[in-house]
């Protein structure tokens, strides 16, 4: 059983074909060659998946495309701007919040969620927060800081 | 994934028409945060998936009567969040906060969770001490079910195929009570609890004394489990002394039949049962005692 969705992902509008089982992270990654968005377990725990719908932080492993038609859909993709990163990302650059990559993007979709609910987050705050993306290379310490930089980057941007 | 029939009924009653017409050929879905990772692995292989996404209404968090209404396609995430339920309920609010992650919370909802009855899950533990009811709904009509009459194995509840959890109804907490739910959780924060414990209490201020308990377990049984003999004894008892409540948690290690896994050995869970127990006591009688002395 096909169905025709139309779904706005980073801004921009999509009409894509998808079969019943379809799941939003395949029809991201192949049928939009969005590949920014990782799948790491399949079963909705490691986060490496994650990315905003309508609002809110979702697995897309977990998400049939079918549920996201008429939907808005943000992705790694759509963080930076104009060719200049989101504060997130480059908060993880500069803070060295990553090493092999592969939660980087649901690390910095659920990052930015955060700051956009709650823009001084206690450390508390964050590791609620951020307790489901999970990082097997660089330990939290420096993921933490990326977020804790961001923060206070994105208040100065937004007092000056 | 098998392929399947997909259906997006618009309304309540075409969702039950569906399941009436459909029976076990067709799986709902609401969250669908269990029920994808079942598809997956193919533990379930339904001809149709009924979505119940488009669904407007059965969201509500709302009370009457005094007694509180979680509507059945209620995200844990709005449960957690609505003060409703953490002026009336706290221990209630809390408990939601404690599932899994944001993302898990923002999509499962109260009525998806109670019908995929994993044994594990942290919600049916605090709402079978809490004392609730579960509204079913068919074509043919709705009916009640007390909580601690709904589950009845791994995976398995009194619901019929053709019926639908419409909503969960909470009364309210008497006077003079507390309530907790304590998640023991030794590997990720995320994780099912090894064990989860619920307990409510009623105080006498005049005496002090306990006027009602109900103590509740989760991830030791097939189904989440009351402790009756730990019950009375609360009851029957002048004020919770240490040893009172360390006696309650011996008497709740008995009607454990844990299984041992990743989360811990049987030996093991058994043994934290009536730790948490014994804990999830204290926390209850010092809340009660607390909501006193804020009168």
């Amino acid at each position: 059983m096909t169905h025709t969705i139309r779904m706005q992902v980073n801004g921009k509008d999509y009409t894509v074909d998808v079969p019943s089982q379809r799941l939003l992270i395949d029809c991201l990654r192949y049928d939009l060659g969005l590949t920014g968005t990782k799948e790491g377990c399949s079963v909705g725990v490691c986060g490496a998946c994650t990315v905003v719908m309508d609002g809110a932080l979702i697995s897309s492993c977990l998400t049939l495309a079918v549920l996201a038609d008429g939907k808005a859909i943000t992705t790694v993709e759509g963080l930076a701007h104009e060719g200049k990163l989101h504060p997130v990302q480059q908060a993880f650059i500069d803070y060295g919040g990553f090493q092999c990559g592969i939660c980087t993007p649901g690390m910095v979709v659920a990052a930015k969620a955060l700051l956009d609910q709650n823009p001084h987050p206690s450390d508390d705050d964050i590791k609620d927060w951020m307790m489901g993306n999970l990082c097997r290379c660089t330990g939290y310490y420096k993921i933490i800081e990326s977020i804790r930089g961001a923060a206070s980057r994105m208040e100065t941007e937004r007092v000056s | 994934m098998n392929p399947f029939d997909f259906r997006q009924p618009d309304t309540v009653e075409e969702a039950l028409t569906l399941m009436r017409d459909l029976g076990e050929d067709a799986r709902v879905m609401a969250g669908g945060t269990a029920l994808v990772i079942m598809l997956k692995q193919r533990l379930v292989m339904p001809d149709c998936l009924i979505s119940l996404q488009k669904l407007r209404g059965l969201d509500q968090l709302e009370v009457t009567n005094g007694e509180v209404r979680l509507g059945a396609l209620a995200t844990h995430r709005a449960v957690e969040r609505s003060p409703e339920v953490r002026s009336r309920l706290p221990s209630l609010a809390e408990t939601y906060a404690h599932v899994a992650t944001i993302r898990i919370r923002n999509v499962a909802t109260v009525g998806g969770a109670l019908a995929h009855a994993d044994p594990n899950q942290d919600p049916p533990v605090m709402l079978l001490a809490l004392d609730a009811r579960v509204r079913l709904t068919s074509t043919a009509g709705s009916r009640q079910v007390a909580i601690g009459e709904f589950f009845t194995d791994y995976y398995e509840t009194v619901r019929q195929p053709d019926e639908l959890v419409t909503e969960v109804v909470v009364p309210a907490l008497k006077p003079n009570s507390g309530s907790v739910y304590l998640k023991f959780l030794p590997r990720t924060a995320d994780d099912y609890a090894t064990v989860g414990v619920a307990a409510t209490v009623t105080v006498d201020p005049a005496s002090g004394t306990c006027q009602e308990c109900r103590i509740a377990m989760g991830c030791v049984a097939s189904t989440p489990v009351r402790v009756p003999e730990a019950e009375t004894l609360v009851r029957g008892g002048n004020r919770l002394t240490p040893e009172l409540a360390r006696e309650a948690g011996a008497l709740a290690q008995r009607v454990t039949d844990p299984i041992s896994d990743a989360r811990g050995s049987a030996e093991y869970k058994r043994a934290m049962a009536g730790v948490f127990v014994r804990r999830a006591l204290e926390q209850a009688w010092q809340r009660a005692v607390a909501s006193q002395a804020n009168r």
